[in-house]
């Protein structure tokens, strides 16, 4: 009886499962696994249109003779570079009216016109004539005849299933393309964004936790800028911060704390002069830094706020009694409450920024010194339209995930599940 | 000890009150104002003055008057030593005195005296000062986006700083930009796709979620373990990994530019992070009810139906709001998916505005202004739900 119960359990669990563990495979686990196969492959943006055989219907009147229709099919391999093999041919003739003098390579079959055109290679075109009559020489409607679509097929390579494979994509990935700078550029940002996104979250946490007037209104504008479309605000920040018009810019002028306007998305080094030494800070990549700390605080604050909220009053009280003041009660209270989160959400934030794709493409496109590994999967894919070498720098970044996913757990995985 | 603590109120306070002086300044510079020069050496000397006037007169007079008198003599001075301005400008310099005065209400010779005082009057003031900072910080963006889809194009040629809004032109000349947006550039229908795929990734989500999330919850089956880690785990995977094989299969299968492709997309997408998240609500919910409904002869489905949810609604309304955050706000799929206008959502017209370099920016902050104006009220409006939404979904974004 037992055993009926869990199987009839199991099967209903199995059914439930089922929908949405085939979606996310399909969607989520199948793409990471054919980013593997594509990334051994030299494929390009323009290979995967799989080619396909096309036709284009015009009808004709002859003249002098109404019962005589001219039909031609301008056919044409839709790709440029792949053959199609084996192109079949058909169309279907309105009652009563038949072909005169059909090609050869074609035969009419209850009233279909069949035909066989063999191989078509690459740019293949043909205008392709059929003269057909009525057979009881009524006077045809054209109309009528053109309103039949021809129905083609053929067989051609898909450029993605063949079995050829080579290495050339991850040697240019590891050797051509200044994959160290990519690489410590991407570090930078992760490490800087996720650490300045703390520290703030820690600020804004510590402020909206006392009591003043308005607390409650400022928790929610603390979050809008999470909560807003990474499109808007990205291009808003670019407009303010505009060398020719941008507000940011013409204040620093109009006070004059500079003189000439700074190019802060579009500059990729700062010089700056400190005691003789020559300093130069990465600007463009500093300024998308700030944008993505901006930007990502609110979830940090949000995280930290829960936290700080749970710490029992009586531990504040009691340091009351023995005289401690703000910052005393805060290095010796606060932070020591809430090391295990911040451990927790840096991780997390650092796996998350690190694939960070938006926020950078929307700001500088990569342009500038900011070039990320995310960026480069786009570049490689759509800009230079190397789809195999977006794969294979795919590739990387989900080997490196994995890696820091594995630290994850190993680290503080069975915290995680405490808090 | 006395005398630290005062020195230390006295620059406190006096830096702040200069610092929120400057920045009412800046942004009325922002309002045409034509000043240049923040005079920040004049003004801390005029706010150490005040302060020391201030706990040097302490309790000695009627608190209200004391307040009311000072913030207009010292508005009169501030506004004589600086530059001319309007009438405007002195109320605000009036209104922050008053509400600065009032701060320093409980300071005299006498509190000075406590333990620990200047740490808990720095933090006092650290505090504010964080109010502040952060309401600024946060809020000068989206006000200049606001601003700044009011403006006309030479108005913002001619001088950027000034993004005072022209009332004195009719409604239509204010609103041009809005009018353009949705006449020209076709927003009213970027507006319907992006409801559309938004409040659909919604609807599939939580069908395929639901019974998935009560599987895992409430059921025994093998590999339940191995599913709930494993949802987690595909979950971290961004969405930049998979585009280029979506993107291929989509193209051979033709699903590019169309709204259904990006649907089951976005779908997948969230669907671990819902899943997770209700099915933590549902371990929560005793499962003696549902063994009621069982004894009543419900099978699995009534009892998802009429237990299940009922029970969950603060839960799926989370899921559902932040799922539709997500989705609204999506752009790295619809960028790569979408080449055609007559499919674009909103967050990928705006991109395509930016990509003819000569739109004038006032449409394409009235374009943001469209698309984060109704992301915006909703938060505000279901702040609650939304909120737990982001702690519990919050690993990712």
């Amino acid at each position: 009886m037992s055993s009926t119960l869990s199987i009839i359990e199991k099967r209903t669990a199995y059914t439930l499962l089922l929908p949405a563990v085939c979606l996310v495979f399909a969607i989520i686990l199948f793409p990471i696994f054919a980013n593997v196969w594509i990334s051994f492959k030299e494929v390009g943006l323009k290979d995967i249109r799989i080619p396909e055989p096309r036709a284009k219907k015009i009808v004709k009147n002859i003249q002098d003779s109404s019962c005589k229709l001219k039909i031609i099919y301008k056919l044409r391999n839709s790709s440029l570079i792949q053959d199609i093999r084996e192109v079949k041919f058909s169309d279907k003739l309105p009652k009563n009216i038949e072909p005169v003098n059909l090609d050869k390579r074609c035969e009419f079959k209850s009233q279909k016109i069949k035909c066989f055109f063999g191989n078509w290679e690459a740019g293949y075109r043909e205008n392709f004539e059929i003269f057909v009559k009525d057979v009881n020489n009524d006077a045809i409607n054209s109309k009528y005849v053109k309103s039949n679509k021809p129905d083609l097929n053929g067989k051609s390579n898909n450029i993605l299933l063949t079995t050829d494979f080579t290495f050339k994509n991850f040697k240019n990935v590891f050797i051509n393309n200044n994959f160290v700078e990519v690489l410590m550029t991407t570090f930078y940002f992760t490490f800087f964004g996720t650490l300045g996104a703390i520290l703030l979250g820690i600020f804004a946490a510590q402020l909206v936790n006392q009591k003043f007037y308005g607390r409650t209104f400022m928790r929610s504008i603390l979050l809008f800028p999470y909560v807003g479309p990474v499109v808007a605000l990205a291009y808003t920040w670019t407009l303010l911060l505009d060398p020719n018009s941008g507000t940011i810019n013409s204040l620093l002028i109009n006070y004059g704390v500079i003189e000439k306007p700074i190019n802060l998305l579009g500059q990729k080094y700062l010089i700056i002069n400190i005691l003789g030494l020559e300093l130069k800070l990465r600007l463009a990549l500093t300024t998308v830094i700030f944008f993505e700390i901006w930007r990502y605080f609110p979830l940090a604050f949000l995280f930290i706020l829960a936290r700080l909220q749970a710490i029992p009053k009586d531990l504040y009280e009691a340091a009351d009694v023995d005289g401690a003041g703000p910052f005393r009660k805060f290095f010796y209270i606060t932070l020591p409450q809430i090391t295990a989160i911040l451990s927790i959400l840096f991780m997390i934030r650092f796996i998350w920024n690190f694939n960070k794709f938006e926020d950078i493409f929307l700001l500088t496109g990569g342009a500038s010194g900011t070039l990320t590994l995310p960026i480069s999967v786009y570049q490689q894919g759509f800009a230079i339209s190397n789809i195999g070498m977006g794969s294979a720098v795919s590739i990387v970044i989900v080997l490196l995930l994995i890696t820091f996913m594995i630290i994850y757990f190993k680290l503080i995985g069975k915290k995680a599940n405490e808090i | 000890m006395k005398f630290k603590s005062l020195i230390i109120t006295l620059l406190a306070s006096s830096i702040f009150l200069t610092i929120i002086i400057c920045i009412w300044k800046i942004l009325a510079t922002l309002q045409g104002l034509s000043f240049t020069n923040l005079n920040f050496n004049l003004n801390l000397l005029l706010s150490l003055g005040l302060v020391i006037t201030c706990v040097f007169i302490g309790k000695k007079f009627n608190h209200n008057l004391k307040v009311f008198i000072l913030s207009l003599l010292f508005t009169i001075l501030y506004t004589f030593l600086n530059e001319n301005s309007p009438m405007w400008f002195s109320v605000g310099i009036f209104l922050l005195i008053l509400f600065f005065i009032n701060k320093l209400k409980k300071y005299d010779l006498k509190y000075l005296n406590q333990d620990f005082i200047s740490e808990k009057i720095v933090f006092e003031f650290l505090s504010l000062f964080a109010i502040v900072f952060f309401a600024l910080v946060i809020l000068f963006p989206f006000y200049i986006m606001f601003v700044t889809s009011f403006k006309t194009q030479t108005a913002l040629l001619i001088n950027p700083i000034d993004l005072s809004i022209d009332f004195s032109t009719n409604i239509f000349e204010i609103f041009k930009s809005y009018f353009v947006i949705f006449k020209t550039y076709d927003f009213g229908r970027y507006i319907l796709t992006s409801s559309y795929v938004s409040i659909g990734t919604v609807l599939i989500t939580l069908l395929f979620a639901i019974p998935a999330a009560y599987a895992v919850a409430r059921l025994n089956f093998f590999g339940k373990t191995f599913l709930s880690t494993s949802i987690l785990i595909i979950y971290m995977f961004p969405a930049i990994v998979l585009v280029i094989p979506l993107y291929t299969v989509f193209s051979q299968l033709g699903l590019r530019n169309s709204v259904e492709g990006l649907l089951i997309v976005y779908t997948a997408t969230t669907l671990p992070v819902a899943i997770y998240m209700l099915q933590g609500y549902f371990k929560s919910i005793p499962k003696e009810i549902e063994e009621a409904g069982l004894i009543d002869g419900q099978n699995w489905f009534g009892i998802i139906i009429k237990i299940i949810i009922p029970l969950s609604l603060p839960a799926i309304a989370s899921v559902s709001l932040y799922v539709f955050m997500i989705a609204w706000n999506e752009f790295l799929f619809s960028l790569m998916f979408l080449d055609n206008p007559k499919t674009f959502t909103l967050s990928r017209a705006i991109n395509h505005l930016t990509g003819d370099a000569e739109t004038p920016r006032q449409y394409l902050m009235a374009g943001s202004v469209v698309v984060t104006l109704p992301i915006l009220l909703i938060f505000i409006y279901f702040e609650k739900y939304l909120v737990s939404g982001l702690t519990a979904g919050g690993v990712k974004g």
